[in-house]
């Protein structure tokens, strides 16, 4: 942190603040670095999810053929007649369940509680492979036993499957790499890293910033693909 | 400075708004799972989704308690999707009509239980 920043401390409030976070020779935002790259990052990435949320809108505008209808597609059947949906939900939970922990491993981190913030980082990464490990089912399922593929499917309009693939595919990836990301974050906060410099967890709170967002874009893509 | 101590908020909060977004995520499942269609469908659908992307930026990501330099810098630019989507909705809708009048397909209309 510079001094710079360090000198205006008493910044000005609402929109005045705007003008002054702008206009002053400062660091326009009052946040590490690290944080402010990564909102940036993920700024980046909201248009690129938007580009296929919008082109699957497009595509299913635009077709004459009939769309599949979600809820039967990814209906899952366990013993008894056949539950709409249930395995989405399910992983929408556990989705929902690791932001949950993430924020919690956060907040222990700014209380340099190193053991709970590592436990909870851990938990955070099995859940994401749970819902990773779901997946990999939801499309072994589709793929082998209803016949869905990029180009074509027996249910209806073929743009379905490219739009599935390419949407979840791409979420898919984000969760993977978040799950290698809070893992090595995890193993650097046990080994007491960000202990020895001064008990600076912010890394925690940017890789959380990551983790929500991942989860953020799973509220789109399950109210648009999945329910619409 | 605000940031000098980090974002420090009590649990009692995350645990409040963790608790609130499986309550919503189980509504909008409840959507689907009793099957409820036209105007209320997409609508219901819509809110669920703004409240839980709300929450999960506001309080789980801390953008409540950021600097609005920040919030506007980070949140304004994804308003510009609304363009796209609203030029997007027009050419799909174009390209359908198209493909109607010139390649004689036909405009699938939706039953009310589908097959299976």
């Amino acid at each position: 942190m510079s001094e710079v920043v360090m000198e205006h401390a008493a910044e000005a409030p609402g929109l005045e603040g705007v003008v002054s976070d702008f206009s002053r020779d400062k660091q326009v935002f009052g946040v590490p670095w690290g944080k402010a790259m990564m909102w940036i990052f993920l700024l980046s990435d909201t248009f690129i999810f938007s580009c296929f949320l919008v082109s699957y809108m497009a595509v299913r505008i635009s077709t004459t053929d009939p769309w599949p209808v979600p809820s039967e597609v990814f209906a899952l059947s366990f013993g008894g007649d056949p539950i709409p949906l249930i395995l989405i939900a399910i992983m929408t939970f556990i989705l929902i369940t690791s932001s949950g922990t993430m924020a919690m491993a956060v907040n222990m981190g700014y209380r340099r509680d190193k053991n709970k913030t590592f436990w909870l980082m851990v938990a955070t990464a099995i859940l994401g492979a749970s819902f990773v490990g779901m997946q990999a089912f939801e499309w072994t399922k589709l793929i082998v036993e209803e016949g869905v593929r990029p180009w074509s499917n027996p249910m209806g309009a073929a743009q379905f499957g490219s739009s599935f693939f390419m949407i979840t595919g791409f979420h898919g990836l984000h969760v993977s790499a978040g799950v290698i990301y809070l893992m090595w974050v995890a193993i650097r906060v046990k080994r007491g890293i960000y202990e020895r410099r001064g008990g600076n967890y912010e890394i925690v709170e940017i890789a959380g910033l990551y983790w929500h967002f991942v989860d953020l874009v799973w509220v789109f893509i399950f109210a648009f693909f999945y329910l619409w | 400075m605000a940031h000098e101590e980090g974002q420090q908020h009590p649990i009692k909060i995350y645990l409040w708004i963790w608790l609130l977004l499986f309550v919503v995520s189980f509504f909008s499942y409840m959507v689907d799972y009793m099957n409820i269609q036209g105007f209320w469908r997409p609508t219901l659908i819509l809110i669920f989704m703004f409240v839980k992307a709300g929450f999960i930026i506001a309080i789980f990501m801390h953008m409540q308690w950021e600097r609005i330099a920040l919030k506007l810098a980070i949140l304004g630019p994804p308003a510009a999707i609304l363009v796209l989507i609203w030029l997007m909705a027009l050419e799909g809708g174009y390209i359908e009509d198209t493909r109607v009048d010139y390649y004689g397909e036909s405009t699938f209309e939706p039953q009310a239980p589908p097959h299976h």
